[in-house]
């Protein structure tokens, strides 16, 4: 099943070969995983998508990257209640027929357009995963030259069904 | 810290020192006795100022034999090793101790040179990118930027080796940092928000294991390093006296409780006894103790414990759950634990039927071998070894038949006189290891348990032992081949024995010679009777080369696939 992990990391040099080293070693797969500032300067952010078997590797991957030194914490957001995001930039083929077409379609994702050439248009759309992969499979007809996802970055939100909450690992 | 110490460093306050003399200071702070090192280009600041300094310094004649005898001290004395390594090659010859010392959580600060700061990653002469290099083999690891952090860093280093799950961490520090002046001045409080191991257990999860006590009709203890790492043997002498639970051990665990006590059942594993694999195989409550889980111990998971509620004491948290369902977690230090258990007993609980089982098991299928009166069995030798030492002496062996004969035959009475290198399963690491337990523990006698092959592996030291007149004693069970090698290639390949045979070998007691050292070849029971009373007696180094049975096995064994229960050779 896929996993939403995030981890606040000492914001120093190794920290994130630490960090894939260990899945690596592992044998844990990087799906997709971000990284970046947070409100204090000196941690980090680290939210990753990894596949994993069960729950019972999920416990161990988690208990792995938090024996680590430098990193301070370790959550294993998939059963939570989230906010999670991701960008993409999309540069579609388009033609002086599609070029209208294309906008309108874009419409109700919210997608702008960031740039636009004679044979081209570069879009940006943000949202949860599924709703980028929508938009992907929506412009694919017209050809699509590049794409450039962040992967995605997720934080809980500030209220928490009971039912919902992370089972504590009891040893934690 | 020593009051006089911080009086000390807050005159010198404003004096600058080099990277190099703050290193010296870092390791008087930490109480350090002994470097084990090798010198070259990045070190020499640091030589220099050690030359300054009188610091103990045993000079081994590879890296590899510095940190497996800084390992060796380490497991001795409970305080950790420490090793000094040039850059490049110096710092990658320590790659295998430091993996080593890794997976048996073995406490080690290690200094390495490195190139200077303005040529790192331009490929310059001996650099090597240890610290990327040995990530995934460090507790933790730093290079050091700035001559003022090393002192932070090196309290930071001698802290994180040394409490929770103990293990390897290593310091690079460039030539430059060495040179740069730097203030001297105390070092304050820790401070390591990411690192917080827990020492006390849960006392709802302590409650539980004495309740599961009073319901098990089965229970049993696998003790494993971790008691020894705590120092928590009186602790778990008295828990298992009190509930007169059963006790089996570890390859690691040995000698945490004691081999001749009426409750312990030997070591489990691949290699243990028929009782103590019963005992786990059959048990209904199994209690683990500072002990992993290895596949050589557990054997197919599938017949594993499969009977029983399995609690784990332990103090890393990923180590529970990590290969075995478990019911009761309990991550704490083994001592804290312990004690915590012995404080909130419950009822004692008649569990002597399973009691009078395994001891049935014990008495009817012991450790055995076919004595033969022309052969030297190496069986009978770990026996002749126990003999003669009173079963007193440090054990240091390196990784092989020998090892296993070692653990079965000499039998563990006092803790922490057992070494060897358990999940790395290291050839080479005896020998050293021998030294280093030599230098950390001079009063007691150190025998270093060999094999032919190992031994040349690592047989350089024997500099060292010439040099610093070390009386270890060197056993080598010469069987003219790699053994253990050899015995899967008979089971398991039909006996093709694809380059596992020694015919070609030097004549050690020359050897010995050429080192100044005495050797002699035994080539039965009184020969080493006698030349191992000759060499207690002597305080001298002594290499004593065995010629025991060269196609002997190690028995009992589990094929690897096959269950606790699927032992073969039990009867020898
Ligand atoms: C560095 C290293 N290389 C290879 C092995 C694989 N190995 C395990 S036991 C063994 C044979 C050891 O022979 P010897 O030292 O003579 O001991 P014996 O088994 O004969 O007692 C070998 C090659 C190892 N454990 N370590
Ligand atoms: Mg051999």
């Amino acid at each position: 099943m896929r996993r939403i992990i995030s981890a606040t990391v000492l914001n120093e040099s190794g920290v994130l070969n630490r960090l894939t080293g260990l899945l690596t070693k592992r044998q844990f797969n990087i799906e997709n995983i971000t990284v970046g500032h947070t409100e204090d300067p000196a941690v980090s952010k680290v939210t990753l998508t990894v596949w994993v078997e069960d729950d019972r590797k999920a416990e161990q991957l988690v208990k792995q990257l938090h024996k680590q030194i430098n990193i301070l914490k370790v959550r294993d957001l998939t059963n939570m209640a989230l906010v999670s995001r991701e960008l993409a930039l999309i540069k579609v083929l388009t033609t002086p027929d599609t070029r209208s077409e294309i906008k309108m379609l874009i419409e109700p994702f919210r997608a702008t357009v960031l740039d636009v050439s004679l044979e081209n248009v570069t879009l940006e759309v943000t949202g949860d995963s599924e709703k980028v992969d929508a938009l992907i499979e929506l412009l694919r007809p017209y050809g699509i030259k590049e794409i450039s996802r962040t992967g995605l970055t997720a934080i809980p939100r500030g209220t928490q069904k009971k039912v919902l909450e992370l089972h504590p690992y009891s040893i934690m | 810290m020593k009051a006089s110490w911080v009086a000390e460093q807050k005159t010198v306050e404003s004096s600058l020192v080099s990277g190099a003399e703050l290193f010296i200071q870092g390791l008087q702070n930490e109480k350090v006795d002994v470097v084990f090192g090798y010198p070259g280009g990045a070190v020499l600041p640091i030589y220099d100022a050690l030359y300054k300094a009188e610091m103990k310094h045993v000079l081994t004649r590879h890296e590899q034999g510095a940190i497996h005898a800084a390992q060796g001290y380490a497991r001795v004395t409970g305080k950790p090793g420490v090793v000094l390594a040039t850059s490049g090659p110096g710092a990658t010859n320590l790659v295998t101790g430091i993996a080593d010392a890794m997976i048996d959580s073995i406490p080690l600060v290690i200094f390495t040179g490195q190139v200077a700061t303005k040529v790192i990653g331009t490929d310059a002469f001996q650099e090597a990118d240890i610290v990327g290099i040995t990530m995934p083999i460090t507790k933790h690891n730093y290079q050091v930027q700035k001559a003022e952090d090393l002192p932070r860093i090196m309290k930071e280093a001698f802290h994180i080796a040394n409490t929770g799950r103990k293990g390897p961490v290593l310091i690079d520090i460039p030539k430059d940092i060495a040179v740069n002046q730097a203030p001297l001045k105390e070092v304050s409080d820790l401070h390591l928000p990411g690192y917080q191991p827990t020492m006390k257990p849960n006392i709802l999860q302590v409650k539980r294991l004495n309740e599961a006590l009073q319901v098990a009709k089965k229970p049993v203890l696998l003790t494993g390093a971790g008691v020894l790492a705590a120092r928590a043997e009186e602790e778990l002498l008295a828990f298992a006296e009190y509930y007169q639970i059963p006790v089996v051990q570890t390859l690691l665990g040995l000698g945490g409780f004691p081999a001749d006590h009426p409750l312990c059942y030997g070591m489990a594993g691949m290699h243990g006894t028929y009782a103590a694999n019963m005992a786990l195989y059959d048990c209904d409550l199994l209690i683990g103790i500072g002990a992993r889980f290895d596949d050589r111990l557990t054997g197919n998971l599938d017949h594993f414990a499969k009977k029983a509620v399995v609690a784990h004491i332990d103090i890393d948290p990923a180590e529970i759950g990590k290969n075995i369902p478990t019911e009761i977690p309990i991550v704490g230090c083994a001592k804290e634990t312990l004690k915590a258990l012995n404080q909130t007993q419950g009822e004692k609980s008649n569990f002597n039927d399973w009691v009078i089982q395994l001891s049935k098991y014990r008495s009817e299928l012991p450790l055995t071998y076919k004595s033969n009166e022309k052969e030297l069995k190496p069986q009978k030798l770990m026996e002749i070894l126990h003999e003669v030492t009173k079963g007193a002496a440090i054990v240091s062996t390196d990784v092989g038949q020998h090892q296993m004969w070692a653990a079965q035959y000499y039998t563990f009475s006092t803790s922490n006189r057992w070494i060897t290198s358990g999940g790395l399963g290291t050839m080479g690491f005896g020998f050293p290891a021998a030294i280093g337990a030599k230098v950390g523990r001079p009063d007691l006698p150190v025998i270093a348990v060999v094999g032919d092959g190992g031994f040349q592996m690592t047989l350089q030291e024997l500099g060292v032992l010439q040099d610093w007149e070390l009386p270890v004693i060197v056993v080598i069970v010469n069987n003219k081949s790699l053994g253990m090698v050899r015995q899967w290639q008979e089971i398991f390949y039909e006996k093709r024995y694809s380059h596992s045979l020694l015919d070609i070998q030097p004549d050690f007691v020359k050897l010995a010679a050429a080192y100044g050292i005495e050797g002699k070849r035994a080539e039965n029971e009184e020969e080493v009777r006698e030349a191992l009373e000759a060499a207690l007696s002597s305080k001298k180094p002594f290499v004593l080369d065995c010629a025991v049975t060269a196609d002997e096995n190690v028995y009992p064994m589990i094929a690897p696939g096959k269950g606790l229960h699927e032992m073969i050779g039990v009867r020898g």
